[in-house]
């Protein structure tokens, strides 16, 4: 195949594979992030323990997290029709993407908060901070860089799901390589799509790590 | 100096337990700190000093007991009142407890922030603090670029930024170097003096509360085993930990003789050596030593010598004289 025949159908993979991974990203932390935190707050060493909610929301984290991502866009075929409105298709596969992602993102952020400093937490905490200050305004800007380093982190993972997503019908880099390169024999289509993810998982990794070696303070 | 009550701690006790253990961290601990003073805590590793600072500002919570704070007990306050109590009450930390995020300026400015204070306010506010402080050219470093003094420094003027009444300070200059340390006690002490923050600190270091302490309790196991004016503790120690404070070996500690004489303590600052022979020389007496309990810990000498009264009273008074000038405190036993 000519680079001109090339060219529009990697365009084109890229354009469906960030389509996919950004939205995806982005809802997985609307959810992932509360709830990270809540099991950061809830703990029983947390500022609020709450051993029973803490419990269940450990227990539903644990339960999405190990099922694969591929049983689970299975699993998920009504429910996604249900919300999405079609159970496959690039858009249709965003759903399982995030009901996938948004465990893993929840226990991302709970790392990341349970490195700050039990120290500088009692700090704030002997300066009078509300829970919600502590929380805005200590433990999430503490904790910045190394959420910044998971996001990254997230964000190639879902990267990777949105390959397997070409199995729902989704589109994206990863289907190319797959259904229009290995399944019809095009080897130089399944490298140039390959390539292309390769590409853009260094684009996210390094700037991820650029970002984050910016904006933490405790170096230098 | 006003003695009007300013925290008064009744009866506390505070257990820590789970499946195998049972620890009695404060074992019925009761004192209170008048108004402008700077009183001391004073005990070895695990005696429970910080459980206790702790419990004032419920970062911990005891199990019985009630601590006063201007009458209020702090252990009946609503969440809402707890919070505006904290802000009167500032905290340092040994290891200084600095976002590591924020510039100086905005470490300082946290509580401020927190407390809705307007921004032109604010800033006034962290600029008077950092001349306070000494750290004007610092405000936007971050604290990874200062030393431990200067960290020290931001978290004093953190602490101060809610204009508190009481600074609560957890062994606040166990983490510097001698020269450090001195610099910060001189700074806690131009803080109570100079805007009347009543100061109560923790440590394990006497020469600490020596240099800077009105009073003192001596905690050792959860109890307060001997309070009172700094001075008075010091020269009449009777419990074992004070002892090991103060460097008295406890089979050593000597009975005072039944002849009229003087006893000298050595809190770290003195030496032992230069002093007697140097009394010698800047006062023509020669004193005969009864006997010596010295301890030599870290190049300093801690612990008491008793020496023969001298016969006149212009000799006693030469010699008291010398050696209270030479940082030294001395005390007459069997008062002729
Ligand atoms: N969170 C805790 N859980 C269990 N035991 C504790 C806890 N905090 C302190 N202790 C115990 O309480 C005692 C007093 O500790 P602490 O107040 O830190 O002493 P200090 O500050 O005088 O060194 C020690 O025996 C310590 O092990
Ligand atoms: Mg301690």
């Amino acid at each position: 195949m000519s680079w001109d025949q090339l060219w529009p159908l990697v365009l084109d993979g890229l354009w469906d594979t960030l389509y996919m991974t950004i939205p995806s990203t982005i809802l997985s932390y609307l959810i992932g992030m509360p709830l990270g935190l809540l099991l950061v707050v809830t703990a029983k060493s947390g500022i609020r323990p709450l051993p029973k909610l803490n419990a269940v929301l450990g227990v539903i984290i644990n339960f999405l997290r190990s099922i694969p991502f591929i049983i689970l866009l299975a699993m998920l075929f009504p429910v996604t029709r249900a919300v999405m409105g079609r159970a496959i298709g690039t858009q249709a596969v965003i759903f399982p993407l995030v009901i996938s992602a948004f465990p893993y993102v929840a226990r991302m952020v709970e790392g990341s908060i349970l490195e700050v400093d039990r120290g500088v937490i009692e700090a704030a905490q002997s300066l009078g901070s509300t829970d919600l200050q502590l929380i805005l305004k200590v433990l999430i800007p503490e904790a910045l860089p190394s959420l910044l380093n998971g996001a990254a982190i997230v964000t190639v993972t879902i990267l990777g799901y949105t390959a397997m997503a070409s199995a729902a019908g989704g589109g994206g880099l990863g289907a190319i390589a797959i259904t229009k390169g290995l399944n019809l024999r095009k080897l130089d289509v399944m490298y140039v799509a390959a390539i292309a993810l390769v590409i853009l998982v260094q684009i996210i990794t390094i700037s991820g790590n650029h970002i984050t070696k910016k904006m933490d303070h405790r170096k230098r | 100096m006003s003695s009007k009550v300013l925290l008064e701690i009744n009866n506390l006790s505070k257990i820590f337990a789970d499946a195998e253990n049972r620890v009695i961290a404060l074992n019925n601990i009761s004192l209170t700190v008048n108004e402008g003073e700077i009183y001391g805590i004073v005990g070895m590793s695990g005696a429970g000093k910080s459980t206790l600072i702790r419990c004032i500002n419920r970062l911990d919570t005891p199990n019985e007991g009630s601590i006063l704070y201007r009458n209020q007990n702090i252990l009946d306050m609503n969440r809402q009142t707890l919070l505006q109590t904290r802000r009167k009450i500032g905290m340092i930390f040994q290891q200084f407890n600095l976002f590591m995020q924020r510039t100086i300026a905005h470490n300082i400015r946290y509580p401020l922030e927190i407390a809705g204070v307007d921004r032109k306010t604010a800033d006034q506010r962290v600029k008077e603090l950092l001349e306070i402080v000494g750290l004007e050219d610092k405000a936007d470093a971050y604290p990874i670029q200062l030393s431990g003094g200067q960290r020290q420094r931001v978290g004093i003027a953190r602490a101060l930024a809610s204009k508190p009444d009481l600074l609560l300070c957890d062994e606040a200059t166990s983490a510097l170097d001698p020269m450090t340390t001195q610099s910060i006690l001189a700074l806690l002490q131009d803080i109570n003096r100079r805007l009347g923050i009543t100061i109560l600190l923790i440590t394990h270091e006497m020469a600490v509360i020596r240099q800077i302490c009105n009073r003192v309790a001596i905690l050792d196991g959860g109890r307060v085993v001997e309070e009172g004016e700094v001075d008075e503790v010091f020269l009449n120690t009777q419990s074992e930990a004070g002892k090991r404070l103060f460097g008295v070996l406890p089979e050593r500690a000597s009975e005072d003789p039944d002849v009229p004489s003087l006893r000298i303590v050595f809190d770290g600052t003195a030496a032992e050596e230069p002093i007697i022979s140097r009394l010698a020389v800047e006062t023509g007496v020669y004193v005969n030593i009864l006997s010596a309990n010295m301890n030599h810990l870290q190049g300093k000498t801690y612990g008491q010598m008793i020496i023969e009264q001298p016969a006149s009273l212009d000799e006693k008074h030469a010699v008291i004289s010398y050696l209270t000038q030479q940082g030294l405190t001395v005390r007459e036993v069997n008062k002729q």
